[in-house]
């Protein structure tokens, strides 16, 4: 459960206007919402309008100016940089545009990484591992690649494995398709499709519109504020989208 | 974070780059294996020394003549070039100074020896009978100086083993066999025992005459180089360097002892002295090799920095998945320590293979000690937490917002 009341950031430059005073960006403002537990949620705006702020501040990666941001009842909003790493490591999963997986490293210790600073023992890292990877789709003859012998949509695949590992209550996923043919991003978005099925609550941040119809409900951020929210009755799969 | 997968993490990023990772190792390799060997050179120089002054023997007081200050001299003379001291002051501190074993006065000089075409230059010592006393010199074969030799001034010459060495060659028996010094023909009688130890002091590398020989056909006068004296015990070393100055300001007539033309040393003073400067030559040494570990230490700091670099995006990927800023500090941390531990192992290994040979092809002994290989290795893990630190604080401070955005 994720409630955010009145969200404000604003960056302060280190450039002055005219009268002395340092130039104020607001990136969002007083934005409040909720996500139940099990929800596949899409974010959509242009960029600049903030969704890359709300995002960060949803993954714990930064904390609003004012507001309130409460994850699973925790008040995310007022904690350190230590503190938010623990809410990141044990409540968050990312997946990124760019996968951002370990060069030169297999298949599985990727996927392990968040374990290791979660402290598991070694000897049940395996077993989640491979856990997660079969529920991401990857299939067992890949797990001993290295991340750079894969193709794109392998690549994300371990990636999205790597978020689920930790058993995260949400799954964050910054323009997941961006770097991928509409084929593959297509599979992955029903990966996606299959995991909220499973009861993963699911937060898409992207541009497209196209995309952000997979999800249950869209929240279009502008200029800061949000300006629609809506229940989309039966999500379409993207075929009946470009038709 | 456990420490295996911090192992595991710093197993991977230094094999990551092996070509870098080597070179900057390298640089510490250099440093350490140049402290190791420059600091066994000084140490080898400084253990030479001591054995070499202890194989004089002990309870040992040796006098020498004072500086040469004459009327109207500006400039004091060095020490030991004056002639102040004879013959009859050696024999009057035997008859008159108590706990006295052994006095043995002394002349040397150096002169070039000839036989049958091989020829060096050697020291030649004129002394008595009580001077293998006094040393601790023992005879391989043949005899040492007579008594009866010193009255006759007799021609006769008793070798080192080196000085046999080069003359005569390895283990051949030169008894009766004829040295040329100085246009002189000496007969050879006695090889003596060789004492070990090269270089400054070996009592190997010297041939000995007959004390009244060499006053009388090489330095033309009364006069005696020092005065070698064996004093009962070490308790009363004190009490007879009291009475030999007492005895010798009397001897040549002088009132004040800081006018004293003489000058006496004892074995203890000796070695302080030569200690001191094998001491300062250890660290003079130690301190150049240093210089070397500490650009190897700006090596592994210029390394880490450029790592830290590539490896932005990274971090922040980390921090995403929830490592905190320890983690990452410990990490880079342990990747530099790792670096210079390995670059310190090697070095050790290095250095003492160099002063290895070193010692074989020089001669000089060397001597590595386990404190210079204690320190090598603390000083190289220290190095990696120094040089290391700075980059690794600053990976760990890295946003994880921009970090993940870095191109």
């Amino acid at each position: 459960m994720i409630e955010c009341k009145g969200i404000t950031k604003i960056y302060k430059n280190n450039f002055t206007d005219n009268e002395g005073k340092s130039i104020e960006t607001r990136a969002l403002w007083n934005v409040s919402f909720s996500i139940r537990d099990g929800e596949f949620i899409a974010i959509v705006g242009p960029s600049g309008s903030g969704k890359s702020t709300l995002m960060h501040i949803l993954g714990a990666l930064d904390t609003p100016t004012s507001g309130k941001y409460l994850l699973d009842g925790h008040d995310v909003s007022k904690l350190n940089e230590d503190q938010l790493a623990d809410i990141r490591r044990s409540k968050i999963g990312f997946v990124f545009q760019a996968f951002n997986l370990l060069p030169r490293a297999s298949v599985l210790r990727n996927v392990s990484l968040p374990l290791v600073y979660a402290e598991i023992d070694i000897g049940e890292r395996k077993k989640l591992v491979e856990k997660v990877l079969r529920e991401a789709g990857m299939d067992k003859s890949h797990f001993h690649h290295l991340s750079n012998q894969l193709s794109g949509g392998q690549m994300q695949r371990v990636a999205i494995a790597r978020a689920l590992v930790n058993n995260p209550s949400l799954i964050l996923a910054d323009e997941p398709t961006g770097n991928l043919d509409s084929k593959t991003g297509e599979i992955i978005l029903e990966t996606f499709k299959k995991l909220n099925n499973e009861g993963r609550t699911i937060v898409l941040i992207t541009h497209e519109k196209y995309i952000a119809e997979h999800a249950d409900r869209i929240i279009t951020i502008k200029d800061g504020e949000i300006t629609e929210d809506v229940v989309v009755s039966k999500s379409k799969s993207l075929k009946e989208i470009k038709e | 974070m456990l420490f295996v997968d911090l192992i595991e993490e710093t197993f991977f990023a230094v094999l990551a780059n092996k070509v870098r990772s080597s070179l900057t190792v390298l640089g510490i390799v250099i440093g350490i294996g140049s402290v190791v060997a420059m600091i066994s050179i000084g140490q080898g120089a400084t253990s030479e020394v001591s054995k070499n002054i202890q194989a004089l023997g002990s309870n040992l007081l040796v006098v020498m003549p004072g500086s040469q200050m004459g009327v109207g001299m500006q400039v004091r003379g060095g020490m030991g070039s004056a002639s102040s001291l004879i013959l009859e002051d050696a024999e009057a501190i035997a008859e008159q100074v108590s706990d006295v074993v052994a006095v043995a006065p002394e002349v040397s000089t150096r002169k070039q020896v000839i036989v049958k075409g091989e020829n060096t230059n050697t020291s030649i010592y004129g002394v008595t009978n009580s001077y293998t006393e006094v040393k601790n010199i023992e005879i391989e074969t043949g005899s040492f100086i007579s008594d009866q030799n010193i009255t006759k001034s007799s021609k006769i010459a008793v070798l080192g083993s080196d000085t046999r060495d080069d003359l005569f060659g390895e283990n051949v028996n030169p008894i009766g066999q004829t040295v040329k010094i100085e246009n002189m023909n000496f007969t050879v009688v006695g090889v003596t025992k060789s004492k070990g130890g090269t270089g400054f002091g070996s009592s190997d590398d010297l041939i000995y005459i007959p004390l009244s020989t060499a006053q009388h056909y090489f330095t033309g006068s009364n006069s005696v180089s020092n005065i070698n004296i064996q004093v009962k015990e070490e308790e009363l070393m004190v009490s007879a360097e009291e009475q030999i100055t007492n005895l010798l300001l009397t001897r040549h007539s002088i009132t004040d002892p800081i006018n004293a033309d003489f000058s006496i040393m004892n074995q203890a003073d000796i070695l302080d002295t030569m200690s001191d400067v094998s001491g300062t030559l250890t660290l003079l040494l130690g301190a150049i090799a240093g210089i070397s570990l500490v650009v190897g230490g700006i090596g592994i700091m210029n390394m880490m920095l450029t790592t830290v670099t590539e490896r932005t995006r990274e971090i922040g990927l980390r921090k995403s998945l929830g490592a905190k800023n320890k983690n990452i500090a410990l990490q880079f941390l342990m990747e530099s320590v790792t670096l210079t531990f390995i670059g310190g192992i090697i070095g050790i290994m290095l250095g003492w293979l160099a002063s290895m040979l070193v010692t074989k092809f020089s001669g000089t002994t060397t001597v590595v000690s386990a404190w210079s290989i204690f320190l090598a290795f603390g000083v190289s893990a220290a190095i990696g937490i120094i040089f290391g630190y700075y980059p690794a604080k600053r990976a760990a401070s890295l946003n994880p917002i921009e970090a993940l955005r870095y191109e």
